[in-house]
């Protein structure tokens, strides 16, 4: 066990190697092989009049004139010890993790990130307790009531909640409860949970139920399913057949074999929400790392850009190393050796 | 289709015990019927039999016939609004059809308890075997789960798993085949049952274990003094066991006698086709098996008559008795029951010439 976590956590050193390199790649080689030069790729950090000589001394001091592998190098070089960097005015050391400074705000990228972790991570854990109560609640009564009203019903708006995208529940929630009845705060605001909880809550309030509600129908739909397979299963026969209450059949024998599919599918979105829920965070204005990596990419940010991918891409590998983890907790037949 | 008064009086000449009330399982007239799209399934269709403590009944007949809907019947394990159950099983005298839904469930696992075909399907694979057997004692006893588990390494012990206090924490899938059905007689047996239903105990089971089970469930009944049934489509299996033996067809006993009688000398043609299709290792070996021609019958549309007559070689005998009239279940030697149109000289007749030399 143990030595299978430290070859998962190996891999996953290699995988963020790997994701760095191509999100790399990608912003700085490929306009590259598509024909920019750097005096090109630095234009769009200087202002709209600047003469070639002013970006000629952008490109050098943003080190687009060093090769491409010293580029890197230096990236990564900044994350594990820390970089120094020309602000023009001066030299500022920025201390490890360094993921370089905004080309454009010259603000460095990595205190943003953690400033804009918390309002992700409060979203993302807020709306996972929603959606997993109400998802896995909805999912086991239709079960059991196959065929019912509420059976019927739930899997009716359940596939309403899948299918409608955030952008239209999102600003329909802000018109009515925010903008019409006032009762929850506009669009925007958030409050720190360390300054006053209430506030936070109250802020988090609507996009938590919007991002539930898209979450909880696919839990709700795979719960059921996998719930009425199970309920189906012959130890759940013997279970009666021993003379355990419906309640003890239902939840210790039917639902425990149920958590397998639902850890599955929760690590992986908790992961990549963790790394941005970037429709939420856009419709609502919250500002939290999926705002930030969209605002980066519009306006060609590219040290932020490539310091939220490899965040995101932690979270996801990350919450994919506990769901294995947490299978062989789960279930007795998974041993990793 | 026959009304149910006849079905009574079938019934009533049926019982096979000379003490009918007094038998510890009684079950008349039974019926159990599931609604469905296509018609209703008269997978049960009165049905009547009863055991005291202490013998083994066996209950033959192929898939479909209604060997396993019976025992869940009784069990109370067919899911609320699926079936239709009328008539009536009496457990030492309770109405298990009338009983309400809780007062059954308060007597499974205690006083009636089942071993079900594939102890793999049929134990939680999260759970350990102890944990299972543990949660099966403690459901009817008040009792610290210390002294539960204790009970279960007995039990383990009783089944014959060796080392059963280090086994008890073991997982399903940490057993083998022969002592996962150990494992599960033991969970049967942990509460000291009554009535004990083994549902096709030894069919998921590797041939060399199978002997081995069967013999436990021996030993363990005269410990216990249970009323065990026994369900298989195998003759094989109840054919040491049992002390009764009833074959099932079509939801209904087409014939119904002690063990010895069943096999030296069946008076059912249908009895005759299953010993035909039976292999066996103590006669000389026939030239090939003789198998039931046909397929066993749709239970929505049953036959009119005799249910097996579509199947049956000699249904011409009687002119169209066997497709217009149903066969009254009706004993033919002390304590032997068939339902057959077929006179005792045709039968005797039948048996001396065409199917005794074949078997």
């Amino acid at each position: 066990m143990f030595a299978y976590i430290i070859r998962r956590l190996i891999g996953a050193v290699i995988l963020l190697f790997v994701v760095s390199m191509v999100t790399f790649a990608i912003f700085f080689l490929v306009p590259r092989i598509a024909g920019a030069t750097v005096e090109d790729m630095a234009s769009r950090y200087v202002g709209k009049t600047a003469d070639e000589a002013a970006i000629h001394s952008m490109a050098e001091r943003l080190g687009f004139t060093d090769p491409l592998y010293e580029q890197y190098g230096r990236f990564v070089a900044g994350i594990f010890a820390g970089a120094d960097y020309d602000t023009g005015a001066e030299v500022v050391h920025c201390p490890a993790p360094c993921f370089g400074y905004s080309f454009i705000t010259r603000n460095p990228v990595w205190p943003d990130l953690v400033d804009r972790m918390g309002v992700t991570i409060s979203l993302a854990l807020g709306a996972a307790v929603i959606w997993l109560a109400f998802g896995v609640g909805t999912g086991v009564v239709s079960a059991l009531r196959r065929g019912t009203f509420f059976d019927r019903a739930s899997m009716g708006i359940a596939l309403a909640g899948v299918s409608l995208p955030i952008f239209f529940t999102g600003l329909l929630s802000l018109t009515i409860f925010s903008y019409g009845l006032g009762w929850t705060a506009p669009g925007g605001s958030y409050t720190d949970f360390a300054e006053d909880p209430l506030q936070w809550a109250g802020a988090l309030i609507l996009p938590w139920i919007t991002l539930a509600f898209l979450n909880a129908a696919g839990y709700a739909r795979l719960t059921r399913a996998t719930m009425l397979e199970t309920m189906n299963e012959d130890f759940i026969r013997t279970a009666r057949a021993k003379g355990l209450n419906e309640r003890t059949v239902v939840v210790k024998h039917g639902l425990r074999s149920v958590l397998t599919p639902i850890l599955t599918i929760f690590g992986l979105d908790l992961g990549i929400l963790l790394g941005g829920a970037v429709l939420t965070e856009s419709t609502y204005s919250l500002p939290g790392l999926g705002k930030y990596a969209v605002d980066a990419i519009v306006s060609n940010d590219l040290p932020k850009v490539l310091g939220v991918t490899l965040v995101g891409a932690t979270f996801i590998i990350i919450a994919n190393l506990v769901v294995d983890l947490l299978y062989a907790v789960v279930d007795p037949r998974v041993r990793y050796s | 289709m026959t009304d149910s008064k006849e079905d009574l009086l079938a019934g009533d000449a049926a019982r096979p015990s000379n003490r009918p009330d007094e038998a510890f399982l009684q079950v008349r007239d039974l019926k159990v019927h599931f609604p469905t799209d296509d018609g209703i399934v008269k997978s049960v269709d009165g049905l009547t039999f009863s055991l005291d403590r202490g013998k083994t009944l066996g209950i033959v007949g192929e898939s479909g016939s209604g060997k396993s809907v019976t025992s869940l019947s009784i069990m109370g394990l067919h899911k609320q609004g699926t079936a239709n159950i009328s008539g009536q099983i009496l457990l030492d005298g309770q109405d298990l059809v009338t009983s309400t839904p809780e007062q059954v469930r308060e007597l499974r696992g205690k006083r009636m308890a089942m071993i079900f075909q594939d102890p793999l399907t049929a134990m939680h694979p999260y759970y350990t075997i102890g944990a299972q057997i543990v949660e099966a004692y403690r459901v009817h006893h008040k009792v610290s789960k210390a002294v539960a588990k204790k009970h279960a390494v007995e039990m383990l012990d009783r089944v014959g798993i060796p080392q059963p206090d280090k086994r008890v924490d073991d997982y399903p899938h940490q057993f083998s085949g022969g002592m996962r059905q150990r494992a599960m007689i033991a969970m049967a047996l942990s509460c000291d049952p009554e009535l004990l239903i083994a549902d096709e105990p030894t069919t998921a089971l590797d041939v060399t274990v199978q002997a081995q089970i069967l013999d436990l469930i021996v030993d363990l009944q005269k410990d216990f003094n249970s009323a065990v049934i026994i369900i298989t489509h195998d003759l094989g299996v109840v054919a040491e066991l049992a002390d009764d033996i009833m074959v099932m067809y079509a939801g209904r006993s087409v014939e119904y006698g002690n063990s010895h009688e069943i096999f030296t000398a069946p008076q059912h043609p249908y009895t005759w086709g299953l010993l035909g299709s039976m292999p066996r290792l103590d006669r000389e070996r026939s030239e090939r098996l003789l198998p039931i021609k046909g397929t066993p019958p749709s239970l929505i549309n049953v036959p009119e008559g005799c249910p097996f007559n579509p199947r049956c070689a000699f249904a011409g005998l009687n002119g169209d008795l066997s497709t217009t009239e149903r066969p009254e279940f009706r004993e033919v030697s002390p304590g032997h029951h068939i339902a057959c149109h077929l006179s005792g000289e045709q039968r005797q007749h039948l048996w001396d010439t065409e199917i005794k030399p074949k078997l």
